[in-house]
């Protein structure tokens, strides 16, 4: 089976600090990757390295493309990654509003990214900003509201289906349920993991959050400082940690 | 006017904005940017299409400038009168003895010749600048042909109006390449940018020069069960009865009477002068 990613020996630095550093794993169709580590451990720059956002240092972000077969996106042309990042990729910001339009409806929000690939046709557009409303459990009488009108969760929710719109296959989350109420959170969970799962997606998120990657990811990659410090099945790192710092994070999680 | 080099601008200057201008005929809808100068009169009033004027005016052109369609509006009258005292050109009200159109918010209704140039003024050059306020950004995405965006816009009219609402500066695609700002004439307007004539179009606070060719494929953006349509007030002209201009409302008192006549004044007083009349045309004419 040919990995969905492979990420080989990245490595961003800023200046003589490490942002990060040889953080190598593949990632297989249907594989929910969890990265977690405190803040400032570099789990940001890796995510925005591989998605593209940020330029690496050194190493080799390969992804298997519909078209091609694998490809190295970081020396691809900016086109074809642009229109990678558009169809075959997805991006969940922490703040919903990083990544939605605030000043256009909901609907087209949605729609957006169908525009982009060249759909024209309003009805259908329309057809499926509301059926994808329906799959994050928005009002569909909601349609024509702007997300400033929308609650956090819903606004979240929202970022969520303009996302998944393209059918994508890879989606990278940056603290999906950051700043959310424990509640909101739980529900976007589940959401979440229903939406991987009747996808197929694979997934990499980013958290600080154990409990967030305990319900979603398959494999977790612990960091600290930039390096990755373990890495291994999400029960198994979080059930019996090996590193110090991993075993630090574990106990530090409140028991209520 | 012999204080002033030729149409005020210096030689040096001219030449920059041709180089611009020729830029901008060999990329269809492509944004140049030029360096606009300091013009007698304020951003807004045609700085623009006041330097393209004067770049592209010869001593022998004849020079006609319209304001929403009338030649008698204080923009108009204002560079009618700057050409005439800094270039001593041939200035004319009527479309057909121009060689040199400026124009505001309008394209004439008589048909354009090929040995015209129409010069329209700009406010904003930039069809995605409301969408996306990052110049760095709507650069990459003209670059990269990025335009769903533009279609956001038009969704947006749709959910919220049940049709396209934009009724003025209608985006357009140059040459199944570029997304184009045609500047704020009525949508009514669009189809007529495929014409024979040369089309420049100067925005001088943005410093913008863009340009289409003769005969280039201009379309107007739509959805393929929303098509675009060049809509006009259902209503003859009250003065010469033309069906086929656009059209101004005028209000005539508070108790709700209101007049409909041409915008292009120009083809509203010839098309008197050759005897139609309309509505009220009759306690005009005593």
């Amino acid at each position: 089976m040919t990995p969905l990613l492979q990420v080989k020996s990245i490595e961003k630095r800023y200046g003589a600090r490490i942002g990060c550093s040889d953080v190598s794993f593949d990632l297989f169709p249907g594989e929910v990757m969890g990265i977690v580590g405190e803040s400032g451990s570099g789990k940001s720059t890796l995510l925005n390295c591989m998605a593209g956002h940020l330029e690496p240092d050194a190493g080799q972000v390969i992804f298997d493309t519909r078209a091609d077969g694998p490809v190295d996106t970081v020396t691809m042309s900016e086109p074809e990654r642009r229109m990678l990042s558009r169809t075959d990729w997805a991006f969940v910001h922490q703040h919903a509003r990083d990544g939605l339009r605030m000043s256009v409806s909901a609907g087209g929000n949605i729609g957006e990214r169908l525009m982009a690939v060249g759909d024209r046709h309003y009805g259908d557009i329309r057809d499926r900003a509301i059926d994808w409303l329906g799959r994050v459990e928005i009002e569909k009488s909601r349609v024509d509201d702007r997300p400033s009108a929308f609650s956090g969760g819903m606004q979240q929710r929202l970022q969520i289906a303009r996302n998944l719109v393209t059918g994508p296959r890879l989606v990278f989350m940056d603290e999906p349920t950051g700043g959310l109420d424990v509640s909101v959170q739980a529900r976007l969970l589940d959401l979440l993991r229903g939406l991987v799962r009747e996808m197929g997606l694979s997934a990499i998120i980013v958290t600080h959050d154990l409990a967030v990657v305990r319900l979603l990811a398959d494999r977790l990659m612990v960091m600290k400082s930039g390096h990755v410090v373990e890495a291994g099945l999400t029960d198994q790192v979080l059930d019996d940690p090996q590193h110090a710092y991993t075993q630090l994070l574990v106990s530090s999680v409140l028991q209520v | 006017m012999n204080e002033y080099n030729f149409a005020y601008l210096d030689e040096q200057t001219k030449r920059m904005i041709r180089r611009a201008i020729l830029k901008g005929l060999a990329v269809p809808g492509y944004q140049v940017p030029f360096a606009s100068r300091e013009m007698p009169m304020p951003y807004g009033w045609g700085t623009g299409g006041v330097q393209v004027s004067a770049a592209t005016l010869t001593p022998e052109d004849t020079f006609k400038v319209i304001d929403q369609g009338a030649d008698d509006t204080t923009n108009a009258v204002s560079i009618r009168k700057f050409f005439e005292n800094t270039a001593g050109v041939e200035t004319t009200e009527e479309t057909e003895k121009a060689t040199v159109i400026q124009t505001r918010h309008r394209i004439p209704e008589a048909k354009l010749r090929k040995d015209q140039i129409i010069v329209y003024q700009v406010p904003i050059p930039e069809p995605l600048r409301f969408l996306e306020p990052r110049e760095t950004e709507t650069r990459k995405m003209h670059s990269l042909e990025e335009y769903g965006l533009m279609h956001v816009k038009l969704y947006e009219d749709i959910s919220q109006h049940g049709a396209i609402s934009t009724a003025y500066a209608y985006p357009v695609k140059v040459s199944d390449r570029y997304v184009m700002d045609p500047s704020p004439i009525p949508k009514f307007d669009n189809p007529k940018l495929e014409m024979d004539a040369i089309q420049l179009f100067g925005a001088g606070r943005e410093q913008r020069i863009y340009a289409v060719p003769p005969h280039t494929k201009v379309v107007s953006l739509d959805f393929e069960d929303y098509p675009f349509e060049a809509t006009k007030a259902d209503h003859p002209c009250d003065l010469c009865g033309a069906e086929d201009s656009y059209l101004d409302e005028v209000i005539m008192d508070d108790a709700g009477n209101r007049m409909f006549v041409c915008s292009d004044t120009d083809y509203c007083r010839s098309r008197r002068e050759a005897g139609h009349k309309g509505r009220l045309a009759e306690e005009n004419a005593a």
